[in-house]
């Protein structure tokens, strides 16, 4: 894919979608957090991080591996912005 | 001794983990087994492991590209000619084994250590086959490696002393402890831990109460983290199943006889989590 045309809240609606086939039949709001839900342990924090790295061409870097750069759509948004845009 | 070079034999689950741990611990380590497809896959998974291990654990000191780095991952056991210890965890299968450690005992330089990562196998008839028994000894370790602090140690009939020391010095190392015990079947932990589970079992055969029940009375009266049958579906009712008769076998003795119910259960495909139906149904 390329980055050119990529704006946050495309970043956000696609992280939404992918999380969105985790969570079913929930309306996840950009600033909630995932782990405090009680549906997903932290393993889906890695499930996270591969998803990110693939989708937006990114590399995850030992640095960003912090449970709080997951917790939200906001917070993958802004790491994947910090990258990309 | 001093412990530099660590091998690994076998990159399952449980060598995975072991070479893991091990580079986590500054050793220089050498993952070995039989094809480049499972050597990829261990070093994928590693990879995962470490980033989640960096992920759990904030402000961590872990360099992840450096930890990777100290594995070597290879199919030619000549990488062991210069090892100070080596790390057996290949199958619970006593043919596999045999041959594993007669390559060993040719390969590995005359002061190595070699430890036997089984929940099963005598280390004693191990050390037999080798020209160093008093080199032998059985390392226990449970999964996830990188998450348990303590190993069960398991001295052989010859195991010396200064053995014992070093598969301590090697622990220390990884962080994590070893508590020695005698090598008889089963050790500590498989012979008290099938038991239970066996029992466990019979008391849903016998309708004295239910699964969940079982799990409860353990978890909410004992504190236990998980019940006996949710344990038994973890490690797979098979593997169960083949333990409880190995330590049936081993000591003649009728209390270790399987419940009928979990040879019923085993034969109708019911593993288990692994294949997602066992006393509780995983999605």
């Amino acid at each position: 894919m390329t980055t050119d045309s990529l704006t946050v809240d495309d970043i956000k609606a696609r992280t939404r979608a992918f999380i969105g086939k985790f969570f079913k039949n929930i309306e996840l709001q950009d600033d909630e957090d995932i782990f405090a839900l009680g549906f997903v342990n932290s393993l889906f924090a890695m499930q996270l991080v591969m998803f990110i790295e693939k989708e937006f061409g990114i590399a995850v870097e030992d640095q960003d591996l912090n449970i709080d750069n997951f917790r939200t759509i906001n917070a993958m948004a802004d790491l994947v912005k910090g990258k990309v845009l | 001794m001093a412990i530099k070079k660590v091998g690994v034999i076998g990159a399952g689950v449980m060598g995975i983990g072991v070479g893991q741990s091990l580079a986590q611990g500054g050793y220089e380590v050498v993952l070995i087994d039989i094809n480049d497809q499972i050597l990829e896959h261990a070093e994928r998974e590693i990879r995962s492991n470490l980033r989640l291990f960096k992920m759990l654990n904030k402000g961590v000191e872990l360099d992840i590209a450096a930890t990777l780095g100290r594995i070597t991952f290879a199919t030619d056991y000549e990488h062991l000619s210069d090892a100070d210890f080596v790390v057996e965890n290949v199958v619970e299968n006593w043919e596999i084994k045999k041959a594993v450690h007669l390559k060993l005992d040719a390969i590995c330089p005359a002061h190595t250590v070699v430890a036997v990562n089984t929940s099963a196998i005598s280390i004693t008839r191990v050390g037999s086959l080798t020209k160093r028994p008093s080199q032998i000894v059985g390392m226990h370790f449970m999964n996830p490696v990188p998450m348990k602090p303590t190993v069960e140690v398991i001295r052989g009939y010859h195991t010396s002393d200064a053995t014992i020391a070093t598969a301590k010095e090697l622990l220390a190392g990884m962080g994590k402890k070893g508590v020695v015990v005698q090598d008889m079947p089963g050790f500590v932990s498989n012979r008290v831990l099938m038991l239970t589970v066996n029992e466990a079992v019979f008391l849903v055969q016998d309708q004295v109460a239910s699964a969940e029940e079982v799990d409860t009375i353990f978890k909410e009266c004992f504190g236990h983290k998980m019940g006996p049958l949710e344990t038994a579906d973890l490690i797979g009712l098979d593997t169960i199943l083949y333990s409880i008769e190995v330590l049936y076998e081993s000591y003649n003795d009728s209390k270790y006889r399987p419940c009928p119910l979990l040879k019923k259960m085993v034969d109708a495909g019911l593993h288990g989590r692994k294949n997602g139906k066992g006393f509780y149904t995983y999605e």
